[in-house]
């Protein structure tokens, strides 16, 4: 205790040096849990939008289906399976039938994915209900961004060409009856969603389907014989992969300012060491022993990090909380290719705050640590004639 | 027999005889679809043929002009060299079968083209890769009904309606406009299942190689998109000349 009270009065007697360093270990600690904070974050966000739009519980593939090997969606189309029809039929899945296409917005060709899904699903978020309610032969149900690269609006007339099962071409005209906004690039960008039904009927597929998705949440998925079912961790390990990668690329950056802040420690104690060298050999001539000296040193930096902890949650505590309630806009978020939204709502969790706090602690105090060494081997009569160093 | 009867008979012999030289002359000048169709693929097929010929597309804002030496032999193999422009001078294309292998020099890669692929444009063009490779027989794949007559090109033509035979061809149906004397289509229209019109050819000028008709000057339009479409002019043919087997094969691709 009173170490801790010697260690506390050394750091109010360094003044502004002890506020300088507290200071610069701030901004390190509170730059790593508002960057941890942003990943935590986008990693919550687009999992739980490609969940409820995409995702779903899980879904079944076609053997044949690849979604990164377009080549194979000529082939990956098999009549829907007498245990995965029961499921769609008791609302628990919703069959998805995929077929390459063209589109041809104001006379332009535009590679898209045909999809057909029933419009009476509940079991991903898209507004399918508006293919449902419309007497046009064939609707059309297009996402924002799609939209906006095509210029089509809500109402617009605009021809859909694709190859049937024996790859004949045919072509229709079907008219936008909803443009949804979604976060999930990959529902919307370059597809187009059309009744199950009917296109079934158009592309010769009556019965079949491509993708099988089914409800969240849903357990004991049924082994079916020709379709691979994929588990959401499977589905989101992209993603998951590309917000690690991103987590390595801001360790490295966050690691280069911890080390400033950690270089200022070091070079604190180091100079505390050589100029308190009277004061040390008044010490251990008092009778306090190496060690406890070494302590003392050590405490005092470790200390520093302790008012860099106080400091970061007073300026930075109700920015945190702000933006964790608020949300902010990147410049350009829409175009990452991730499921972001508008905002971005960075997660702060107990963990990420607590387990950086440590850190911050354990390694301010080993650097504050490793100057004091030298205290060992200091001899008492020197330090108090102030030398050996 | 009455001299009244008499006449009456050799009215109605001349009046018989006249009707049956009508309709024999009616049958000589109206061919059958099928018929007209055997003529038109006698005269569009070789063994083998070796052309140059430019493609010249009409883009957006610019005109595009690219030129290509081919080889073609029966409907399954073509080798295609492009020539100009510098950029993709050196690019090669294969076709053996249904199969399909471009080769750029730039990147010394050889790609397969299929699936959905084959649907992309070649060079921006309005011909599809699945176009440039289509070369079967017209009578193989569509039976055809002659539908009346017309003039195009300030030539009489018969005016054909192909259906497909089987469910697995390309375009359900095409109407082609077919010069009555040369036997060259020199108006096409090709429609989906559903009977839009998805593509339409216009010849320009037709010209004579070792004995056929061939058309030299040929428009090629996307119907669904906007634009003046693709041109191709033909420089050069020479028909059923011997083409080493070594052209058709991957390996040439990298030459």
């Amino acid at each position: 205790m009173t170490i801790l009270k010697l260690a506390i009065r050394n750091l109010r007697g360094a003044g502004i040096r002890t506020w300088l360093n507290a200071v610069a270990l701030s901004f390190a600690f509170v730059a790593i849990i508002f960057g941890q904070g942003m990943l935590q974050g986008m990693n919550k966000q687009v999992e739980d939008a490609s969940t409820a739009f995409e995702f779903g519980g899980g879904q079944y593939w076609q053997n044949s289906y690849d979604p990164y090997d377009p080549l194979t969606l000529e082939d990956a189309h098999a009549p829907l399976p007498p245990v995965l029809d029961s499921l769609a039929t008791a609302g628990k899945a919703a069959p998805i039938l995929v077929v390459a296409g063209s589109m041809y917005p104001q006379g332009r060709l535009k590679p898209v994915l045909l999809k057909g899904i029933s419009p009476v699903q509940k079991v991903i978020a898209l507004p399918t209900a508006a293919l449902g309610d419309t007497t046009e032969e064939l609707p059309l149900l297009i996402g924002s961004r799609t939209a906006a690269s095509t210029g089509l609006a809500l109402g617009d007339q605009v021809t859909v060409q694709w190859r049937d099962a024996d790859g004949a071409f045919d072509a229709r005209d079907g008219r936008v009856v909803e443009i949804m906004h979604t976060s999930v690039g990959t529902v919307d960008i370059g597809q187009v969603w059309v009744p199950f039904a009917t296109l079934q009927k158009l592309a010769g597929m009556e019965g079949e389907a491509t993708i099988v998705t089914v409800a969240k949440g849903m357990r004991n998925t049924p082994v079916v014989e020709g379709w691979n079912f994929r588990t959401p961790g499977y589905l989101l390990s992209d993603l998951r992969q590309v917000v690690q990668a991103k987590s390595v690329g801001q360790t490295v950056m966050f690691s280069v300012l911890f080390l400033l802040a950690m270089l200022a420690i070091f070079d604190t104690q180091v100079l505390s060491v050589f100029r308190r060298r009277r004061e040390i050999g008044m010490l251990v001539a008092l009778g306090m022993t190496r060690a406890r000296v070494i302590v003392l040193f050590t405490l005092e930096g470790a200390l520093h990090s302790v008012l860099a902890v106080m400091l970061g949650t007073l300026y930075a505590g109700p920015l945190f909380i702000y933006l964790n309630r608020n949300g902010f806009t990147i410049p350009g978020m829409d175009t990452f290719g991730y499921a972001l939204g508008d905002k971005l709502y960075p997660a702060y969790t107990a963990g990420l705050i607590l387990g950086t706090t440590v850190l911050v602690f354990v390694v301010t105090t080993f650097v504050s640590w490793l100057p004091t060494r030298r205290i060992a081997k200091l001899n008492p009569t020197d330090a108090l004639a102030g030398r050996g160093t | 027999m009455s001299r009244g009867t008499t006449v009456r008979f050799l009215a109605y012999l001349c009046l018989s005889v006249f009707i049956c030289g009508l309709f024999s002359f009616a049958t000589a000048e109206a061919p059958t679809g099928e018929s007209i169709l055997n003529k038109v693929d006698e005269n569009n097929y070789a063994d083998t043929r070796v052309a140059v010929s430019q493609m010249v597309i009409h883009l957006a804002r610019n005109t595009r002009t690219v030129k290509a030496k081919s080889w073609v032999k029966g409907s399954d193999k073509s080798f295609t060299e492009f020539l100009y422009p510098p950029r993709d001078a050196g690019t090669k294309m294969l076709k053996l079968g249904d199969e399909l292998w471009t080769y750029t020099p730039s990147t010394d890669r050889t790609i397969k083209i299929s699936g959905s692929m084959l649907r992309q444009s070649v060079m921006g063009s309005d011909l599809s890769y699945e176009d440039m490779m289509e070369d079967h027989k017209l009578i193989d794949e569509y039976s055809a009904a002659v539908a009346g007559t017309d003039t195009v090109l300030g030539r009489q033509c018969w005016v054909l309606e192909l259906t497909a035979k089987t469910p697995d061809v390309s375009y359900h149906s095409r109407k082609i406009w077919v010069d009555r004397e040369r036997y060259v289509p020199l108006r096409e229209n090709r429609f989906a299942k559903s009977g839009k019109l998805l593509k339409t050819t216009e010849v320009k000028s037709v010209s004579q190689h070792q004995g056929r008709w061939v058309a030299d000057h040929v428009s090629f339009k996307d119907a669904l998109k906007t634009g003046e479409g693709t041109e191709f002019v033909l420089d050069s043919i020479r028909l059923n000349v011997p083409i080493p087997d070594y052209i058709f094969s991957k390996a040439a691709l990298k030459k």
